[in-house]
C-alpha cells in the first residue's frame, strides 16, 4: 500500500513560514554572549520540524541544509558552542536561503542552488571550525563496525541468547513479539529458560521472569539481529554468536513450552513457538547496497536542486488559522439562531393578531442574533496586527547595518486586530513607509550627536482601534520633514505657485502628491521608483487615509487609517431622483439645509457653499452621474458634507434616508471600476444601492470645476 | 481495531500520520503536545502512543515519563518519532520508558509495518 503524502504538502509549507518566522523573530531577539536558551531551543525546534517534515516529505535538499543549520544550533543549545552575531548573521541568511527554497518549492519553481551551496558551505565552515573534531572520531569508529561486518556476512546462523530484564514489560515490550520479528529472518528454534521462574505465590506477573536460547539460521547479517533487540538493547541480556557454517541446517523442530506457566501480561504467551521458513535471501544484500553509499564523512551531499514539481498550489490559496473558541462562539450563535427561527416558525403556523407583540419580540431577537452572528463571522476574518508587524525587527535589523544607523524599533498594539485581506495589502505601503522612516527620517548617529540627541534612533510602530477604523502610526525621532526643500520641489515641479502661502502641514502633505520625491540620491533602501503617491493611492484603495505630521529634528509620524473590514460599511443612504445612493459614515462631517445666501457661483458656473468661513465646493451628483434629480433648486435638497483626500465638499443630494449596515459588493469584480463609486450593496427592498467614493468623487469634481474655468476662459 | 494516541506539534507531521494510521483502520485521537497528549490521555482507552520528542510546552521525553505514571500505561507500547540519529534522545527516552522509537523521515509505509508489528 501506497500512500500519497503529497496532499499534506501546503500544511507543512503552511507550518515552515511560520517555523520559520518563529526562527527570525527569535534570533533578532537574540542577546550575543549570553543567549537565552529558551530562545535557542525555540529556533532550535522550529529548525528541526522543518528538517523532520522536509525529510519525510521528500524534499531532500531542504532536509540537507537544514539539517547542518540544527547540528549548530544544537551545539548552541548543548553550551558547546557559542553565539557569535556572524553565526546569528549566517543563521538569519540560512532562514532566508530556507524561505526561498520552500517557496520555489511550493510554487514549483527552480531553486537558486548557487545561494543554497553558498550559505550551506559558509554554515559547513563555521561548524567545521570548530568543536567538530569529536564527531570525525565517532565516522571512523562507525567505518570500522561496517568493516566487521562485512568479514561476519557469511555466517550460517546465530546463537542468541535473549535475557529481558525484570522490568521489560514496563517498557511495553514484549518478547514474543521480538522473537517473531526475528523469526522474519530465518528459520528460528527458540528454547525458553524458565530457572528464573519463582514459586507460583510469589510470581509477579508484572515482571519477566522468562529467558530464551534462540538459533537463527539463515544468513542474516549481525546488524540485521541486533536492529531487532534495538528497542531493547538496555532491556536485557543479549549474546549473539555466529554459528560455524553448516550447523543450523534443519531448524524445523518446534520447541515446546507450555503456554500456560508463562507468566506475560495480556495475551503474550499465546504464541510461545515461532517457526518459519528462511525469509528472502535478498535482504542483506540491499542493506549491503545501502551501506556502500554512506560517506566516511559527516558533510551532507550537496545536490543540485531538483525541481520537485508536485502539485500545482502554486498560487497562494488563502487559509485562516481560526482560534477554537471563535468557532466555538459562531457555533453558539447559530445556536440561538436556530431557536429563534423555530420560535417564529411557530408563532407563524396559528398566527392571530394578538400575538403581534409576541412576534416583534421574536423579531428583535433574529435581529440581534443575526448582528450577533456578523459581527462573529467578521471577527473570523481578523489577525492581530502581529503578523505584518513582525517582518519589521528582521528589516530594521537588515537595513539599520546597511545604513549604518543606531536604530532601535519598538512596536506596540500589535494584538490590535484587522481583516486579513486589509492586512495583506497594508504590507508593502507600511514597509515602504518603514524603510522612508529609517532612510531619511532618522539621522546617522554622529549627526544624531552633533544635535544633542541620542545616538540611538527610535522608530515606533503602533496600533490601536478608533471608533470602525484601525489606526497604524509609524513613528520616529528622526530629522523631520524639511519643509523648505518640499516647497522648493514642489514650486519646481509645478505642485504649487510660486508665491503661493502654505501652512506647514500641507506643504508636508505634497509629499504624497505623485511625481514627487526630495531625495537627492536614490538609494537601494527606499528609492525603488515607487513614490508616496502609489502609497497613498493604495491606501486610499482600502478605504484608508494616510496623513503626516512632521516637525524639525524632532521627528515625524505617519498615521494611516483603515477600515477594519472591506467586507461591511456603516453608510448613509441618501435619495436622489429615483435612486438611493450610499455615503461612507466615516466620510460624513455633517448634514445641513442649504441656505441661499451661501451659495456662490464662481467663473464657469461651478458652485461654492460659504460654511463657517471655509468655502466648500458643491458637488451636484445629478450631473455627475447624468440622472434626473427631485430638485435643481438647492435650497430645495440638502448638502452632505464630507471629506475625502484630505479635502471636504458638499454633496446635494434631495433627502437623507436612514442610516445602516451595508455588505460591499465589488463592481470591479462583477462589472468595472467605475469612476466616483466604490461598489455596490443590496438594500433590504431587493434594490441596489451604489456606495459614493467620496475621495474619488472629491477628485472628480476638482477637475469638473477646473474645466469649467477653462471653458469661461476661453469663451 | 487498536486506539492509537499520536502526538506531534507539526500540523503536517500530525495529518500524515493520523491520515495514514485511519486509512489502516486504526482509530485514531491526535494531540498537539505533551500536555493535550496527557489530558486526552487520560480520558481514553489507549493501545499505543506514538509521540515527537521536540515539542513545546511538554516535550516527549516528559511525556512519557507521565504517562508511565499512569496505571492503564504501565505496558501501553509507546513509540517516539525521532529524528536524531544520535543515541541522545533515544537513551533519555528509552530511561523514560519508552518501548522504542522510529527514525524521521520514514513513510506511511514504514510507518504501518512498525506499528503493526508492535502491536502484533
Amino acid at each position: 500500500m501506497s500512500i500519497d503524502i503529497s496532499q499534506f504538502l501546503d500544511t507543512f509549507y503552511e507550518e515552515s513560514f511560520e517555523g520559520l518566522d518563529t526562527m527570525e523573530t527569535e534570533l533578532l531577539g537574540l542577546n550575543v554572549g549570553e543567549a537565552d536558551a529558551e530562545s535557542i531551543n525555540t529556533i532550535f525546534r522550529a529548525a528541526h520540524s522543518i528538517k523532520g517534515g522536509s525529510g519525510t516529505f521528500g524534499l531532500m535538499n531542504v532536509a540537507d541544509f537544514t539539517h547542518v543549520l540544527e547540528t549548530l544550533l544544537d551545539e548552541m543549545r548543548d553550551g558547546r558552542r557559542d553565539v557569535t552575531q556572524p553565526a546569528v548573521d549566517l543563521m538569519l541568511a540560512s532562514v532566508d536561503v530556507l524561505r526561498e527554497m520552500l517557496t520555489a518549492l511550493r510554487n514549483s519553481e527552480e531553486v537558486d542552488s548557487v545561494r543554497v551551496s553558498e550559505v550551506h558551505d559558509q554554515l559547513d565552515a563555521l561548524l567545521k571550525g570548530e568543536a567538530a573534531s569529536a564527531e570525525d572520531d565517532i565516522v571512523e569508529g562507525a567505518v570500522g563496525d561496517e568493516e566487521e561486518n562485512a568479514a561476519v556476512n557469511s555466517t550460517a546462523g546465530w546463537n542468541i541468547g535473549f535475557k529481558p530484564l525484570s522490568h521489560l514489560f514496563k517498557t511495553g515490550n514484549d518478547p514474543v513479539r521480538i522473537i517473531k520479528e526475528l523469526s522474519e529472518l530465518g528459520s528460528l528454534k527458540a528454547s525458553v529458560d524458565l530457572s528464573a521462574m519463582p514459586e507460583f505465590d510469589l510470581l509477579d506477573p508484572e515482571e519477566c521472569c522468562l529467558a530464551w536460547q534462540i538459533e537463527l539460521g539463515g544468513d542474516a547479517t549481525e546488524e540485521q539481529v541486533r536492529d531487532v533487540f534495538a528497542w531493547v538493547d538496555e532491556d536485557c541480556e543479549l549474546v549473539i554468536e555466529a554459528i560455524v557454517s553448516g550447523a543450523a541446517e534443519e531448524l524445523e523442530e518446534v520447541v515446546d513450552i507450555e503456554p500456560e506457566v508463562i507468566p506475560t501480561p495480556d495475551a503474550v504467551a499465546e504464541e510461545s513457538v515461532v517457526n518459519t521458513e528462511p525469509t528472502t535471501a535478498s535482504a542483506p544484500v540491499s542493506v549491503a547496497a545501502e551501506k556502500a553509499e554512506v560517506k566516511p564523512s559527516s558533510v551532507p551531499t550537496k545536490k543540485p536542486a531538483s525541481p520537485a514539481a508536485k502539485k500545482g498550489s502554486a498560487a497562494e490559496l488563502g487559509s485562516i488559522r481560526v482560534g477554537i473558541d471563535k468557532v466555538d462562539a459562531l457555533i453558539n450563535m447559530v445556536g440561538e439562531l436556530v431557536i429563534t427561527q423555530s420560535m417564529l416558525n411557530q408563532l407563524g403556523e396559528d398566527f392571530t393578531m394578538d400575538r403581534v407583540q409576541k412576534l416583534q419580540e421574536g423579531l428583535s431577537e433574529l435581529e440581534r442574533h443575526t448582528r450577533e452572528l456578523q459581527e462573529n463571522v467578521m471577527q473570523i476574518r481578523m489577525l492581530p496586527i502581529s503578523f505584518s508587524f513582525n517582518r519589521f525587527p528582521r528589516l530594521v535589523h537588515d537595513l539599520s547595518s546597511k545604513l549604518n544607523k543606531k536604530i532601535e524599533l519598538k512596536m506596540s498594539g500589535e494584538n490590535t486586530e484587522l481583516d486579513k485581506t486589509v492586512m495583506e495589502k497594508i504590507g508593502d505601503p507600511l514597509v515602504h513607509l518603514v524603510r522612508n522612516s529609517l532612510d531619511h527620517g532618522i539621522e546617522s548617529p554622529e549627526n544624531r550627536l552633533a544635535k544633542g540627541k541620542p545616538e540611538i534612533g527610535i522608530l515606533h510602530l503602533n496600533a490601536y482601534h478608533q471608533g470602525g477604523n484601525i489606526v497604524i502610526e509609524i513613528n520616529d525621532d528622526g530629522a523631520g520633514l524639511n519643509t523648505d526643500r518640499i516647497r522648493e520641489k514642489a514650486i519646481e515641479k509645478g505642485l504649487i505657485g510660486e508665491n503661493e502661502s502654505l501652512s506647514d502641514e500641507k506643504i508636508h502633505e505634497l509629499i504624497f502628491a505623485p511625481g514627487f520625491s526630495t531625495a537627492n540620491v536614490v538609494s537601494d533602501v527606499s528609492g525603488r521608483g515607487v513614490g508616496m503617491d502609489v502609497v497613498k493611492r493604495n491606501i486610499r484603495d482600502l478605504g484608508g487615509v494616510v496623513e503626516v505630521k512632521s516637525k524639525k529634528d524632532v521627528g515625524s509620524t505617519f498615521t494611516i487609517r483603515l477600515p477594519l473590514t472591506l467586507a461591511i460599511l456603516d453608510g448613509q443612504l441618501v435619495r436622489l431622483g429615483d435612486e438611493t445612493y450610499i455615503i461612507p459614515l466615516v466620510s460624513i462631517i455633517e448634514s445641513l439645509q442649504i441656505k441661499a445666501e451661501s451659495v456662490s457661483t464662481i467663473a464657469g458656473g461651478a458652485e461654492l457653499y460659504r460654511l463657517r468661513e471655509e468655502y466648500l465646493p458643491i458637488i451636484r451628483l445629478h450631473e455627475i452621474f447624468e440622472i434626473t434629480p427631485v430638485n435643481r433648486e438647492l435650497v430645495n435638497g440638502l448638502l452632505v458634507v464630507v471629506e475625502g483626500d484630505g479635502q471636504q465638499a458638499g454633496i446635494f443630494v434631495d433627502d437623507l434616508l436612514g442610516q445602516q449596515q451595508v455588505v460591499i459588493k465589488s463592481l470591479e469584480t462583477n462589472y468595472k471600476k467605475v469612476e466616483g463609486l466604490s461598489g455596490a450593496t443590496i438594500l433590504g427592498d431587493g434594490t441596489v444601492a451604489l456606495i459614493l467614493d467620496v475621495a474619488g468623487l472629491v477628485n472628480l469634481s476638482r477637475e469638473r470645476v477646473k474645466a469649467l474655468k477653462k471653458q469661461a476662459a476661453v469663451a | 481495531m487498536p486506539t492509537i494516541l499520536a502526538v506531534d506539534d507539526s500540523a503536517s507531521m500530525r495529518q500524515m500520520v493520523t491520515f495514514t494510521l485511519k486509512g489502516a483502520g486504526f482509530t485514531v485521537i491526535d494531540a498537539v503536545d505533551g500536555v493535550d497528549a496527557l489530558a486526552k490521555a487520560k480520558t481514553a482507552k489507549v493501545d499505543l502512543v506514538l509521540t515527537d520528542v521536540n515539542m513545546p510546552r511538554m516535550d516527549g521525553i516528559s511525556l512519557i515519563k507521565e504517562l508511565r505514571a499512569l496505571p492503564n500505561f504501565k505496558f501501553t507500547p509507546i513509540l517516539m518519532l525521532t529524528t536524531e540519529s544520535g543515541t541522545g534522545k533515544k537513551t533519555e527516552g528509552k530511561s523514560a520508558g519508552a518501548t522504542g522509537w522510529i527514525v524521521k523521515p520514514f513513510n506511511p509505509d514504514q510507518l504501518l509495518a512498525t506499528i503493526k508489528k508492535v502491536l502484533g
